[in-house]
């Protein structure tokens, strides 16, 4: 059952990351990008992380894409233009450093770093046990990062104000 | 290996569940008219069959008769996908909902729940803010200006009033230790005090969630994405026939999960809130019907604030969000962690 | 549980972030490079849960995240930036943004 899931989910989300770098129109590349954030979500799910895949869906799928959205359909942009110039070369590099990129890390994972099981486990991605982790051993990595919200949401209002 | 009776029984768990909301959703066209008609001095929908009762049918064999209309314009494969993606989210956003105790029913024990998962409310949330994107994608893909304008509107309302949602649930997680919303109907057994609302000291975040809840599902006074007058119908104007029956539906389905969401969390889930005499089956199914009881006064709460109150401007809905519900919730969950850190509840 | 392999996992993560890596090279619009990069933080992401799981342990979840907390701070704030940016210039392709003053 799991692998035929593994399966379904990576080609979902390969896919639609695909989608999301080819497409001509940005709003179809916004929505196939929410695709491959629901897609991860299920790789979180068949790895037994509940509460990560829970808020994957919540913050990123839910959240941040539909933000976006929202910006892209209030700028109303026209589909992306073909770069002009020099752009076959540059696509047809970064392409081949892709390749190069993959294949360097399959070498790597051929040598077995990583084990080739899984142990089974009861208590991994709980919301007990990340929540235990999160406000005992990471606890001034958790308030850090809610101060660097109130910047990033300040900084956020200030930049797209028209008159300060 | 594979758990053929297990699986048998999750599938006739869907079955009378989604039964049961669509169910509901008929019946829910034919109380909104003939309610909004009791409180308007009219008489309502009362030619079909008697008292109007037939009227669902009646409407639902007109919706497939309609002409299906798709704009040249239109992106096609969003606009379709658009009221199936609406449906989905609010189907799925109720299967974490405890609509029983658990029965022994031929020697199994069947927890009348579908998905009894241990971050179940986070699972609530999260098919409820996936319902954006069928807005969103009907908005956009209609290629129409009163379209585009409702879609964006909806979703900046509903991405607003989901912050109000969540805090105000958080004051429910803190006093009940869990996510499991199994657990936290198990918390408030008993007399009705026991309830998250009454004794549990969660007023002020039942009255947060229920206005929350109003805006999350689009329902006046929070309706400006859909609002008649002023835009036509908003995101779904270019819509017809079955397509648009399919976003009534999934809007009436979510009111259901909504309803059925405070319910559980504040108003004691499926217990009636005296000690009955029985036991087994037939408790279980007094607590069923207790259930159905409570969600529908829910629904007649929604019924009864749509034709009583009117429409919130689109910058008054956002200020009443943002800067009124949010404090509102982080107060309440301040003031709930001070009275869990004190023991009192 | 283990009828899975983790460097198919891995693999996968792998996979992702090139594409990732290829649409910020590729695209123009600043939207959209964008959303090649959150591709590539998801990428990082699953490849974090990935050996969490592997040691069964939490610290991969909260790194994720932390992660996930941190793109979404970064998302507003690129997209506010892009709607100055798009005030000024009328388009959001990187192309036109070649020179320091307006």
């Amino acid at each position: 059952m799991e692998p035929v899931a593994f399966v379904v989910l990576t080609a979902l989300a390969v896919v639609s990351g695909v989608v999301v770098i080819t497409h001509r129109n940005q709003v179809i590349a916004a929505l196939s990008l929410a695709a491959n954030l629901v897609a991860i979500a299920g790789f979180y799910l068949l790895l037994q992380a509940q509460f990560l895949a829970l808020l994957q869906v919540i913050v990123y799928a839910g959240a941040i894409m539909v933000l976006v959205l929202f910006v892209l359909m209030l700028l109303n942009l026209p589909d992306e233009a073909r770069r002009r110039g020099g752009g076959r070369m540059q696509s047809g590099l970064a392409l081949v450093l892709a390749l190069a990129f993959v294949g360097l890390l399959a070498l790597a994972l051929s040598r077995g770093t990583a084990g080739s099981s899984f142990p089974a486990s009861d208590r991994f991605g709980t919301v007990e046990s990340v929540g235990q982790a999160l406000f005992t051993r990471f606890f001034y990595a958790f308030e850090a990062i809610s101060l660097l919200l109130v910047v990033a949401m300040i900084g956020a209002v200030l930049l797209a104000k028209r008159r300060l | 290996m594979i758990d053929w009776t297990g699986i048998a029984i999750t599938l006739v768990k869907l079955a009378v569940v989604i039964g049961a909301l669509l169910g509901g959703v008929s019946v829910m066209t034919l109380v909104e008219r003939r309610l909004s008609a009791i409180m308007q001095f009219r008489w309502g929908p009362n030619r079909v069959g008697p008292f109007g009762v037939l009227q669902p049918i009646a409407d639902g064999i007109k919706f497939i008769m309609k002409e299906e209309m798709i704009p040249a314009e239109a992106y096609k494969p969003i606009f379709i996908l658009a009221p199936a993606l609406a449906m989905i989210t609010a189907l799925c956003a109720f299967s974490v909902v405890p609509f029983g105790p658990t029965i022994e029913l031929f020697g199994r024990t069947i927890d009348l729940v579908i998905l009894d998962l241990d971050g179940g409310i986070l699972f609530a949330f999260a098919a409820s803010g996936l319902g954006v994107y069928g807005i969103v994608c009907a908005g956009w893909s209609s290629r129409s200006k009163y379209a585009l304008m409702g879609g964006l509107r909806s979703s900046a309302q509903m991405v607003s009033y989901e912050l109000a949602l969540s805090l105000s649930v958080v004051g429910v997680l803190l006093a009940s230790a869990t996510l499991r919303p199994t657990v936290i109907v198990e918390q408030q057994a008993g007399w009705f005090w026991n309830w998250n609302a009454l004794g549990g000291g969660q007023i002020l975040g039942f009255v947060l969630f229920v206005v929350a809840g109003f805006a999350e599902t689009n329902r006046l006074p929070f309706d400006m994405p859909e609002a008649e007058s002023e835009l036509v119908a908003g995101y779904h104007t270019e819509y017809s026939s079955m397509k648009f029956a399919m976003f009534f539906m999934a809007e009436y389905v979510a009111m259901f999960t909504m309803s059925s969401l405070a319910v559980t969390l504040f108003l004691g889930g499926y217990h009636p809130g005296f000690p009955l005499p029985l036991e087994g089956l037939a408790l279980a199914l007094v607590q069923v019907a207790t259930f159905t009881v409570k969600v529908f006064v829910f629904m007649f709460l929604f019924v009864w604030v749509r034709w009583t109150l009117p429409r919130l401007r689109y910058d008054q809905l956002m200020n009443l969000g943002w800067k009124r519900l949010l404090p509102l919730a982080l107060f309440n969950v301040f003031v709930t962690g001070l009275l869990v850190a004190f023991d009192v509840i | 549980m283990s009828s899975l392999n983790p460097q198919w996992l891995l693999l996968v993560s792998a996979v992702l972030f090139a594409l990732g890596v290829v649409g910020v090279l590729t695209r123009r619009g600043a939207i959209t490079i964008l959303m090649s990069i959150e591709i590539m933080l998801n990428a990082a992401n699953l490849a974090f849960i990935s050996f969490a799981r592997v040691h069964d342990q939490p610290d991969g979840q909260i790194f994720a995240f932390f992660v996930m907390t941190l793109a979404a701070a970064e998302a507003a704030v690129g997209l506010a930036i892009v709607i100055a940016l798009f005030r000024l210039r009328e388009s959001t392709e990187v192309d036109e943004l070649n020179l320091m003053r307006w």
